[in-house]
C-alpha cells in the first residue's frame, strides 16, 4: 500500500481530471474520489505530517487529530452524498467547483499553520461562487457578486489579523489564539464572517437560496462548518461566542416563519444550528465542545438532506416558494419520507441525530448555571421544530393542493437522501459511534427518561401550537414579498454610494472636461496654428508700408507669406530670417 | 413534455384519491396527535426527574413552554416583524 497523501491533493486532482473522463464511467470516477480519500483518511494516524518549508517558515499540511479527524470524517462522507446527489449534472463546471471546495475545506482543517490555512479558507470562496453562478439567472448573478465581497472583505480582515499575529508573536502555528491583541480580533472576525455571525450573517441566506439543487448540498456542509472548526481550534471558551451563539440561534426562527422560499427557510435554519456550535465553543467545557462538534457533524447530514427534498422538489417543478407547492406528498412520497427524517432530526426527536448532540450543548449551558443562555437556546430548539421540522414538510408536501402531480425524485437522488437519512436515524438511536469520534472523552447519557419526555413534551405542544395557530388562521400565510434583513445596508447602502458617486464624481467629470478638454485645449490648438505666422506679419506688414507696397500686392504678401507658414514652404532663406529675428526678439524682451 | 406530464398529471389527480384527500383520515390522524399529548402529559409524573435548574422540575414545564414559546414566535413574527421588514418581491431591481 502507497504512503497515504493530503486529503486535498484527491479532490484537487481529481478535480482536475474531471473534464477528460466521458461517458458512463464519469459518474464511476466521480463517485470514486471520496470513496478513495476516504480510505487514505483512515490510513493517516494522528500525528503531524506533510511539512513543507516556504521562505522562513514551516507549512503543515497534515495536523491530525481527533477534532480535524472528525471534521475529515463527515466531510468525505457529505462529498460523496452530494456528488452522489449531483450525478445528472452534465456540466462540469459543477462538478469541479464542488471538488475543489470540499478539498479546500479538507486543506483547511489539516492545516497546521495559519498561512496555508488562509490559502484554503480563500479558495473555499472562490471555489464556491461558481456553485451559486452555475445558476444562470440575475439573481444568482447578484448574489454571487454580493457573495464575493462580502467574503472579500472577511478574508481581509482575516488576512490582516493574521500578519499582525505572526508580526506579534513570530509564530504561525494555528492552535489556541484567544482574544488577546487587534490581531487575534481580526482572526475572530474573519471566522465569524463566515460562521454567519447576526448581521453578518446575509452572504448566507442571499446566496444560498440562489444556488443550483446541487451547489446548495454542497454549500450548506463547508464554509460554515469549517468556520465551526476554526473556531473551536481557536477561540474555545471565549465568552463573547456564548452570547453570539444565543442570538444566531434565536433570531433567525422569526424571519422563518415568515419566509417563503423554502430553500431560505433552511438558510435561516442554518444559522439556527450553527448558532447552537457557536454557543457551544463559547461555554468551552469538554462537554460543550464535544456537542458543539457533534452538532456540526449531524447538522451537515440532516442540513444536507433537507436541502436535497427541497432541491428535488425544485428539480421536478421547477418551484420553490410555499405559496407555488402543496399536496406533493401524493406523487413524492420517498422524497417526502427523507424530507421529514430531517426534520425529525433537526428538531432533535428522540432516535433521530439532533437529539444525541443538541442537547450536550443544552446541558453544558445548564452545567454553568447560564439561565437566560438556556432559556434562549429551549426557545431555539421548540422554535426550530415549528419552522424546519413542521412548515417544511407541511408547506411543501401537504397543505393545500397545488394540483402538482411530479414525478418522484430520479433514483441517485433518492439515493443520497436515503444514506444521509439513514445516517441520522442510525446516529440518534446508536450515539455510542459518534461519541467515541469526540474529541474528548463522552459521559454524556443522551437516552434518561427525563430527558427523552421533557424533549418530546417541547416539541410535540409546539406542534400543537402550530396546528391550532394554523386551524384559526393565525399562523402568517405564505406571501411572495422579499423580507429586509441586514443585507438592506449594503444592498441599499451600495446603491446610495453609488448614486452620490455617480452625481458628483461625473459632475466634476464633466466641468472638467469642459473647461479643459473643450476650453483651453481648444484654445490654445487654435493660438498655437498660427500664432508664429501672426507674430511674424505683425513685424513684416510694418516692413512692408514702409517699403511703400499698399493695397492688394500688400494683401497678397501677406496671404503669401502666412500660407507659407501654415504648410511649411517658406523660402530657406526667409526661415532662416524669421528665426533670427525671433532670436532678437528673444534678446530684446529678455 | 412539461405541459403534457401536467396534463396527464391532473387526470391522475382526478381518477386517484390519495391518504389525506379522504377527511376521515386527517380526523384520525388529529385524533392520534392529540391523545399523545395527553399521554406525554400523564406520564411525568411517572418520572423520577432530576433538573438542572428548579422550574425543570415543576410539572409539566417543558410542554407549557414550547407551546408558549411557539405562540410568541407566530405573534411575533406575523404583528410585529413582517409589517417592519416585508417589501414588495421587485424591492431591490
Amino acid at each position: 500500500m502507497t504512503d497515504p497523501v493530503p486529503p486535498v491533493i484527491i479532490f484537487m486532482v481529481g478535480a482536475l481530471l474531471v473534464p477528460f473522463i466521458k461517458g458512463r464511467w464519469k459518474s464511476a470516477f466521480l463517485l470514486a474520489i471520496p470513496v478513495v480519500g476516504f480510505i487514505n483518511l483512515i490510513s493517516i494516524g494522528e500525528g503531524t505530517h506533510w511539512v513543507v518549508g516556504f521562505l522562513d517558515y514551516r507549512l503543515v499540511f497534515g495536523r491530525v487529530d481527533r477534532l480535524s479527524l472528525l471534521f475529515g470524517y463527515i466531510f468525505h462522507i457529505i462529498a460523496f452524498i452530494a456528488i452522489l446527489y449531483s450525478l445528472h449534472v452534465k456540466e462540469n463546471l459543477q462538478h469541479i467547483a464542488g471538488l475543489v471546495y470540499a478539498g479546500s475545506a479538507l486543506g483547511a482543517i489539516f492545516a497546521g499553520e495559519l498561512l496555508s490555512f488562509f490559502v484554503f479558507w480563500e479558495m473555499l470562496t472562490v471555489s464556491s461562487i461558481f456553485l451559486i453562478w452555475a445558476r444562470r439567472t440575475n439573481a444568482a448573478l447578484g448574489a454571487g457578486f454580493r457573495y464575493l465581497l462580502v467574503h472579500a472583505t472577511g478574508g481581509l480582515c482575516l488576512l490582516a489579523g493574521i500578519v499582525l499575529h505572526v508580526n506579534q508573536t513570530g509564530s504561525i502555528e494555528f492552535g489556541y489564539l484567544g482574544l488577546n491583541g487587534l490581531g487575534t480580533y481580526l482572526i475572530f472576525f474573519g471566522f465569524g464572517l463566515n460562521c454567519a455571525w447576526p448581521i453578518l450573517h446575509t452572504w448566507l441566506t442571499d446566496a444560498y437560496p440562489e444556488a443550483t439543487i446541487t451547489g446548495t448540498i454542497f454549500l450548506s456542509a463547508f464554509t460554515t462548518k469549517v468556520a465551526v472548526y476554526a473556531l473551536a481550534r481557536a477561540f474555545p471558551g471565549t465568552e463573547a461566542l456564548i452570547w453570539i451563539g444565543a442570538i444566531m440561534t434565536g433570531f433567525p426562527i422569526f424571519y422563518a416563519v415568515i419566509e417563503n422560499d423554502l430553500r431560505r427557510v433552511l438558510a435561516y435554519s442554518l444559522i439556527n444550528q450553527v448558532g447552537f456550535m457557536v454557543c457551544g465553543i463559547g461555554i468551552g467545557t469538554a462537554l460543550a465542545i464535544n456537542g458543539a462538534v457533534c452538532h456540526a457533524f449531524n447538522d451537515i447530514l440532516f442540513k444536507a438532506l433537507l436541502f436535497m427534498s427541497m432541491g428535488a422538489i425544485m428539480y421536478r417543478t421547477g418551484k420553490i416558494n410555499g405559496t407555488d407547492l402543496g399536496g406533493l406528498y401524493r406523487t413524492m412520497p420517498l422524497t417526502c419520507v427523507f424530507c421529514m427524517v430531517g426534520a425529525a432530526s433537526i428538531s432533535a426527536f428522540p432516535f433521530f441525530s439532533g437529539f444525541v448532540s443538541k442537547s450536550m450543548v443544552m446541558d453544558a449551558a445548564a452545567g454553568g448555571h447560564m439561565r437566560i443562555i438556556w432559556f434562549i437556546l429551549l426557545f431555539a430548539s421548540a422554535g426550530v421544530f415549528h419552522h424546519a421540522g413542521i412548515k417544511i414538510p407541511y408547506f411543501a408536501f401537504f397543505s393545500h393542493d397545488s394540483g402538482m402531480r411530479p414525478k418522484e425524485a430520479p433514483i441517485h437522488m433518492l439515493l443520497a437522501m436515503g444514506i444521509a437519512a439513514f445516517l441520522s436515524v442510525f446516529i440518534g438511536s446508536f450515539p455510542g459511534a459518534l461519541y467515541s469520534l469526540l474529541p474528548y472523552p463522552v459521559e454524556y447519557v443522551p437516552y434518561t427518561a427525563p430527558h427523552v419526555v421533557g424533549q418530546t413534551q417541547l416539541l410535540f405542544f409546539s406542534a400543537l401550537a402550530f396546528t391550532l395557530l394554523l386551524l384559526s388562521g393565525i399562523y402568517p400565510a405564505e406571501m411572495r414579498c422579499i423580507n429586509l434583513d441586514a443585507d438592506w445596508f449594503y444592498r441599499k447602502g451600495g446603491r446610495l454610494f453609488f448614486h452620490v458617486m455617480d452625481r458628483t464624481l461625473n459632475k466634476i467629470n464633466r466641468v472638467c472636461e469642459r473647461v479643459f478638454v473643450g476650453g483651453i485645449t481648444g484654445s490654445l490648438a487654435r493660438i498655437s496654428k498660427d500664432v508664429v505666422p501672426r507674430f511674424i506679419l505683425l513685424g513684416m506688414v510694418s516692413f512692408w508700408i514702409l517699403t511703400g507696397s499698399r493695397g492688394e500686392v500688400l494683401q497678397m504678401k501677406k496671404m503669401n507669406v502666412y500660407n507659407d507658414f501654415l504648410k511649411g514652404t517658406l523660402p530657406v532663406g526667409i526661415g532662416a530670417g524669421v528665426a533670427g529675428f525671433f532670436i532678437v526678439l528673444l534678446f530684446v524682451l529678455s | 413534455m412539461k405541459e403534457q406530464n401536467q396534463q396527464s398529471s391532473i387526470n391522475n389527480h382526478q381518477s386517484k384519491p390519495y391518504l389525506f384527500d379522504k377527511p376521515k383520515n386527517v380526523k384520525i390522524l388529529l385524533r392520534c396527535f392529540y391523545c399523545s399529548l395527553l399521554v406525554l402529559l400523564i406520564i411525568e409524573f411517572f418520572l423520577h426527574k432530576h433538573p438542572h435548574f428548579a422550574w425543570e422540575g415543576w410539572p409539566e414545564f417543558y410542554a407549557v413552554y414550547g407551546f408558549v414559546a411557539c405562540v410568541v414566535l407566530v405573534v411575533v413574527a406575523k404583528y410585529i416583524l413582517r409589517p417592519l421588514v416585508k417589501r414588495r418581491e421587485d424591492y431591490y431591481d
